[in-house]
């Protein structure tokens, strides 16, 4: 992975919107009328960012690629579920990815002085850990997607029509507390606002129902997870092989 | 340059490229579900700027959705003609196949740029239009033939910026050789295009306009939309758009000087 070093930087800075989006809050005052303070905001946004980077998910991707060259034939004869393997490489980017998100968060720093702040031990490991189940939710939906590869050639497409609800809605573009009401009474009881806006707000200090998010995340990952081994189990037997 | 040549051979790649295409049908479904959501998306957020606020930047809201007619129609041009085109020259210089691209006897820029197409970007495009028309009804813009011209120009200018921009970093694969993310960085700026631009701080703006001419791209579009665009800024729309095109084709060639192939 680190040979792959200007890549990662790049991907890192195709991750910077959520700041594009920070400078039309602060800039148009929208903030007041939501009762969000302009430090607390550019700390969401920074979160938001970060959350962002270390949950990004490309499986489906490698998996069509895999299907459509026919290397999932000898990952399917290996004793180990080759959606694991991907897993791997996702943790392992991450990994690689974390000096680059602080290199830019050094540099929001610079700009943005007031909004410097410490989060207390607690508050770090717990977001860290609902970052990883946002990941690992994130990492479910699109396996399932990637599953219909079995089934259709092209299940990018799928994935992309996914996509939309999940930048719109998971307060990557604005938190989910600016949405309007007819909109806030249904969306907690989808995955989205899990998966920005509860990781994001938690480890910036903005409040936010740390029990009642976690518990979300821990439901959504059980209710998934079942649904991809069945969709698996049952595309592998569909799957044949080039040429037979 | 044959120009009749050219034309011929673009309607074989139209041709070709529409028939494989359309052996997906399902797909294409699934893209006009995607352009209709995302549109409705960026305007969900749009509202949701303008819940408490009458302006942004100085844009009302019927305003600010000109903008957004644009982008989709823009976003649609890219979908359709430089997203399957020029992320296929990455594709060719990994794989050695830009050799039989320079080989053939037509212009390899013409040939790179234009080969294929997705025809779900159409559907963006109308889209586009759709939303245009409903602006200029409740905007209240009356259209003549002063109004048609300048949008149509200012339009066309934008579609080479976007060109140029995209070719640009395809070119550059010839050194970096993997640009996806470049790619996707340049994507992730283009968002910016969604709003007006007077909505950022001023350091932003100038990013906008100097480094990446976001600001051209879908700004200046609207504001002739409107009626409201100086000609200054139109001239200067013109002239930026002809340097860039100018430059990427320098580029390109500048490029090639330093391409060796695979076994070479």
């Amino acid at each position: 992975m680190l040979e792959y070093r200007v890549e990662i930087a790049l991907w890192a800075i195709s991750g910077i919107i959520p700041f594009f989006m920070l400078n039309i809050w602060t800039n148009n005052n929208l903030n007041e009328s939501i009762n969000i303070s302009d430090v607390l905001l550019s700390r969401y946004f920074l979160c938001a960012f970060f959350v962002r980077q270390f949950s990004v998910v490309w499986v489906v991707f490698s998996f069509e690629e895999d299907s459509l060259m026919g290397k999932v034939s000898p990952y399917l004869i290996q004793p180990l579920n080759p959606f694991f393997r991907y897993f791997a490489q996702h943790l392992a980017e991450q990994i690689t990815r974390l000096p680059f998100a602080l290199i830019i968060a050094f540099f929001f720093f610079i700009f943005n002085q007031e909004s410097i702040w410490i989060p207390n031990l607690g508050i770090l490991l717990l977001s860290i850990v609902s970052t990883f189940f946002s990941f690992f939710i994130q990492f479910l939906m699109q396996s399932i997607v990637a599953c219909l590869c079995f089934w259709t050639e092209k299940a990018s497409s799928i994935e992309r029509l996914l996509f939309i609800p999940t930048l719109f809605l998971s307060g990557l573009l604005a938190p989910v507390v600016s949405f309007p009401e007819y909109v806030k009474s249904w969306i907690y009881f989808t995955p989205f606002p899990y998966l920005i806006d509860f990781p994001a707000n938690l480890l910036s200090g903005n409040e936010t129902n740390i029990s009642g998010g976690l518990s979300m995340q821990i439901l959504w990952i059980f209710l998934l997870f079942p649904l991809f081994k069945k969709i698996w189990s049952e595309g592998t037997k569909k799957y044949t092989a080039m040429g037979s | 340059m044959n120009l009749r040549k050219y034309l011929k051979i673009y309607k074989k790649f139209l041709h070709t490229s529409l028939a494989s295409e359309l052996e997906y049908k399902t797909n294409i479904l699934v893209d006009l579900i995607t352009a209709i959501l995302s549109l409705a998306g960026s305007i969900f957020l749009l509202s949701i700027f303008f819940q408490n606020n009458g302006y942004i930047g100085g844009w009302k809201f019927e305003q600010a959705l000109i903008i957004q007619a644009i982008y989709t129609i823009l976003n649609g041009i890219t979908n359709t003609w430089f997203n399957p085109n020029l992320t296929e020259i990455v594709k060719h210089i990994r794989e050695g196949t830009l050799d039989f691209v320079l080989l053939k006897p037509i212009d390899s820029q013409f040939f790179i740029s234009l080969k294929k197409i997705n025809p779900s970007g159409f559907l963006e495009i109308m889209l586009g239009f759709l939303l245009s028309f409903f602006c200029i009804r409740i905007n209240q813009i009356n259209l003549n033939l002063s109004f048609l011209t300048l949008s149509l120009i200012t339009i066309s200018c934008s579609i080479c910026i976007l060109y140029s921009l995209w070719f640009f970093i395809s070119t550059t694969t010839i050194w970096f050789v993997k640009t996806w993310n470049a790619i996707e960085v340049l994507r992730s700026f283009l968002y910016i295009g969604r709003f007006p631009l007077n909505s950022f701080s001023f350091s932003l703006r100038i990013f906008f306009s100097v480094f990446i001419p976001i600001a051209f791209i879908t700004t200046i579009p609207s504001e002739v939309f409107l009626g409201v665009s100086q000609l200054w800024k139109i001239v200067l729309e013109i002239i930026v758009a002809t340097v860039f095109l100018i430059t990427s084709r320098k580029f390109w060639l500048f490029a090639l000087k330093f391409y060796s192939s695979a076994s070479s």
